[in-house]
C-alpha cells in the first residue's frame, strides 16, 4: 500500500466510501427521514461514479472545433454525463415520491421512528 | 410495422398523460382514455407477436433515427412480445376490473389511480422492449414509481409499507445503474446487441464480472427473490386489489425477464454459468425461496398476506428455471411467467371482489362464500388447481417443464423441492377451499340468499351475490387463461419458447 495506489485512486475510494455511508443509512438508521438521506448519499455516490469513469483531463466538451479536429482524447465523452442527468432525473422524482409518503406516515401515526410506527400499527389492529 | 416496438409503451405513455388531463375534468372520460390506450397497445402487441411468429425475425426500432449502437433501439424479438402480450394483456383485464373496485376501496383516488396504472405498465412493456441497458433502468424506475403511488392509495398502512419498498426499490435500481456504469467502463457501448459482440473477449475482466453481479442483485431486489423478498408482504397486505392485481402478477416478472435477457442475450454464453455461478446461486436461493414462502403461506390468516408469501414461492420457480440453466427447465420458468400472473392475477383480483360482496379479508371469515358467490369461487377453485399444479390448468405443465429440466440436470434436491412445494401449496390452499365451501351456519346475512346466479344490479355495500359483471368478466377470463394456456401450452413453446432458449444449445 503506497502513496501512488491512493494517489491514482482516491476518487473512487471516496466514492465507495460515500456509497457505504448511503447503505448504512438506509438500512440501521430508524428514522425514516435519515434512511432516506441515506438513500440520497447512495444515489450521488453513483453519479460521481459516472463522472468520474468519465474524467479526462485536459478535454474540452464535445463539441466539433476546428483546431482540434476529430481527436477523441480532446474531448469529452458526453454520454456518462447524459446518463447521471437522467439519473439525476429519477433520483429527484424518487425522492420527492419517498417525501409524499414520508409524509403521509407522519401524519398518519404521528412520528418517524420506524419501530414506533411499526407498534401503533400492531396496537390499531 | 416497424414501429410496433415504439407504439406499445407509446401509446401507453400517451393514455397516461391524457388520462389525468381528461380525468381532472371528469373521472370517466380519464378511464376511458387510460383503458382505450391499455387496449391500444395490447392490440399492437398482439399484431407484433402475430409478426414476429411469422417472419421468424425480430422487429428493430431506431428510437428517434438515431442508428443502434450510438441511440437507443427497441426490439421486439420472441422473447420481448411474448412478455408484452402477457403485460398488456394483465394490464387490460385489470382496467375493465378497476373502476367498481376502486370506488370501493379507495373512493376518490380513481382519477390519479388510472395514469399510474397506464404509466406501470408502459414502464413495465418497456423494459421487456429495450434493446439499451440503461433504457432498461430508465423505464425500471417509471414503472416503481406508478407502481409507488398505486400501492400507497391503500389503506391506512399503505404509505409506510409503500415507503419501505421504496427504499428497496431505490437501492434494486442503484445496484443495477451502477452495473451499468461498470458495464459501459469496461465495453464502452450499452446497447445490448452490440454489447454481446464485445463481451466475449472481456469474459476475465474483472469489472465485467462486478458488473454482472451488480445488475443481478439489483433486478434480484425488485424480483422479490428469496431473502430479498421481506418487502412484500407488508405491500400487498396494504394495497387496494387493483395495484396488487397488476404488480403482483407481472412486476416481479418483468425483473426476472431482465435478468433472462441478461443471462441470454447480452453476456456470453457460459458467462452467468462458468465465470461467475450465477444461475447456480439464483437456483439455490430460489429453491429456499419456494420451501420458505409455501411453509409460511400456509401460516397467514389474511388471503392477500398468504397470497404475498405463495408470490414469494412462486416467483422462485421462474428463478428455478433460470438457475437450471438448461432449454427444457428455462422453458418451464419462462412458461412459469405466464401461468402465474394469469392465477395470480386471478387470486388477487376473486380477493378483491370478496371482499366488495361482504367485507372480509381474513380466511376464517370466508365461510359460506361458496354458496353466496357460486361463480367467482369456480373461478377460484380453477385457480387453485392452477396453483397445486393439476392437469390440466397452466400450472402442471410449468412444474412439469421444470421437472423434467430438474432430472436432465441431475438436480435431485431441486426435484424434491418442486414436489414438496406443490404439497405444500395443496395444503394451504384447500384450507381456504374447506373454508368456502363450508356451511355458512347461523349466519343469517349469508343462509338468506340463496339464489346467487346473477351478476348485476346491487349496490356497492350489498354483501351478497356474485360481483359485478365488470368485475367478473375479468375473472372470468382470467379463468378460462389458466386453462387455455394449460391446453395450448406446446403452441406457446413450439412458437416461441424454443426460440428464446435457443442460446443455450438444444
Amino acid at each position: 500500500m503506497t502513496i501512488e495506489f491512493f494517489a491514482g485512486r482516491y476518487p473512487y475510494i471516496l466514492i465507495a466510501v460515500l456509497m457505504g455511508i448511503g447503505l448504512y443509512g438506509m438500512t440501521m438508521k430508524r428514522n425514516l427521514l435519515k434512511k432516506i438521506i441515506g438513500m440520497t448519499i447512495f444515489q450521488t455516490s453513483i453519479y460521481l461514479f459516472f463522472i468520474q469513469g468519465a474524467n479526462k483531463s485536459g478535454a474540452t466538451i464535445p463539441v466539433y472545433l476546428e483546431e482540434l479536429g476529430t481527436e477523441p482524447t480532446q474531448y469529452m465523452n458526453p454520454l456518462p454525463q447524459v446518463i447521471v442527468l437522467t439519473a439525476i432525473v429519477v433520483g429527484v422524482a424518487i425522492t420527492g415520491v419517498a417525501l409524499a409518503l414520508l409524509l403521509l406516515t407522519y401524519k398518519r401515526y404521528g412520528s418517524l421512528d420506524e419501530e414506533v410506527i411499526l407498534r401503533r400499527m400492531r396496537e390499531s389492529g | 410495422m416497424s414501429q410496433i416496438p415504439a407504439l406499445i409503451p407509446t401509446l401507453l405513455l400517451l393514455a397516461a398523460l391524457l388520462s389525468l388531463l381528461a380525468g381532472l375534468k371528469s373521472q370517466r372520460a380519464g378511464y376511458f382514455l387510460a383503458l382505450m390506450g391499455a387496449g391500444a397497445s395490447f392490440l399492437v402487441s398482439v399484431l407484433g407477436l402475430v409478426e414476429v411468429v411469422s417472419s421468424g425475425q425480430a422487429i428493430r426500432y431506431a428510437m428517434g433515427g438515431w442508428i443502434p449502437p450510438i441511440g437507443i433501439e427497441f426490439v421486439l424479438d420472441h422473447l420481448a412480445a411474448y412478455m408484452t402480450t402477457l403485460i398488456t394483456f394483465i394490464g387490460v383485464v385489470v382496467f375493465i376490473y378497476a373502476p367498481r373496485s376502486l370506488h370501493f376501496e379507495s373512493p376518490g383516488k380513481a382519477t390519479f389511480a388510472y395514469p399510474s396504472m397506464a404509466l406501470l405498465i408502459a414502464g413495465l412493456a418497456g423494459m421487456t422492449l429495450t434493446g439499451d441497458v440503461f433504457n432498461l433502468y430508465v423505464f425500471l424506475e417509471i414503472a416503481a414509481l406508478a407502481a409507488y403511488a398505486l400501492l400507497a392509495i391503500g389503506e391506512r398502512g399503505g404509505p409506510f409499507a409503500t415507503l419501505r419498498y421504496l427504499l428497496i426499490g431505490a437501492a434494486g435500481g442503484g445496484f443495477y445503474l451502477l452495473g451499468v456504469g461498470f458495464l459501459y467502463f469496461s465495453a464502452g457501448t450499452l446497447n445490448m446487441a452490440d454489447l454481446s459482440g464485445l463481451l466475449p473477449e472481456l469474459m476475465e475482466n474483472r469489472a465485467v464480472m462486478t458488473a454482472a453481479a451488480l445488475m443481478v442483485v439489483g433486478l434480484a431486489l425488485k424480483m422479490a427473490l428469496f431473502p430479498m423478498h421481506f418487502w412484500m408482504p407488508d405491500v400487498y397486505h396494504n394495497a387496494p386489489t387493483v395495484a396488487a392485481g397488476l404488480i403482483a402478477p407481472i412486476m416481479t416478472k418483468v425483473s426476472a425477464y431482465a435478468i433472462i435477457r441478461l443471462f441470454l442475450d447480452v453476456f456470453p454464453p457460459g458467462f452467468f454459468t462458468e465465470t461467475l455461478p450465477i444461475t447456480a446461486t439464483i437456483g439455490w436461493l430460489s429453491a429456499a425461496g419456494i420451501l420458505y414462502g409455501s411453509i409460511l403461506a400456509i401460516a397467514q390468516h389474511d388471503y392477500r398476506r398468504m397470497l404475498a408469501y405463495s408470490s414469494v414461492g412462486q416467483i422462485a420457480y421462474v428463478g428455478l428455471g433460470i438457475g437450471l440453466a438448461n432449454p427444457i427447465g428455462l422453458i418451464g420458468g419462462l412458461l412459469h411467467i405466464v401461468n402465474h400472473a394469469l392465477m395470480k392475477g386471478l387470486l388477487f383480483l376473486i380477493g378483491g371482489a370478496v371482499r366488495l360482496r361482504t367485507g372480509v379479508t381474513r380466511i376464517p371469515d370466508m365461510k359460506g362464500l361458496g354458496r353466496s358467490m357460486p361463480w367467482t369461487m369456480y373461478a377460484f377453485v380453477i385457480g387453485i388447481l392452477g396453483m397445486v399444479g393439476i392437469p390440466p390448468t397452466a400450472g402442471f405443465f410449468s412444474k412439469f417443464y421444470l421437472l423434467l429440466g430438474a432430472v436432465e440436470a441431475g438436480a435431485w434436491i431441486w426435484f424434491a423441492v418442486i414436489i414438496v412445494s406443490s404439497l405444500l401449496s395443496a395444503v394451504y390452499f384447500f384450507r381456504v377451499t374447506e373454508m368456502i365451501f363450508r356451511d355458512p351456519g347461523e349466519d343469517p346475512a349469508e343462509t338468506s340468499r340463496e339464489e346467487g346466479g346473477e351478476k348485476d344490479e346491487t349496490t356497492p355495500d350489498q354483501p351478497q351475490g356474485d360481483p359485478p359483471a365488470s368485475m367478473f368478466i375479468p375473472i372470468a377470463i382470467l379463468a378460462a387463461g389458466v386453462i387455455l394456456v394449460g391446453v395450448f401450452n406446446f403452441v406457446i413453446i413450439s412458437a416461441l419458447l424454443e426460440r428464446v432458449v435457443a442460446p443455450l444449445g438444444g
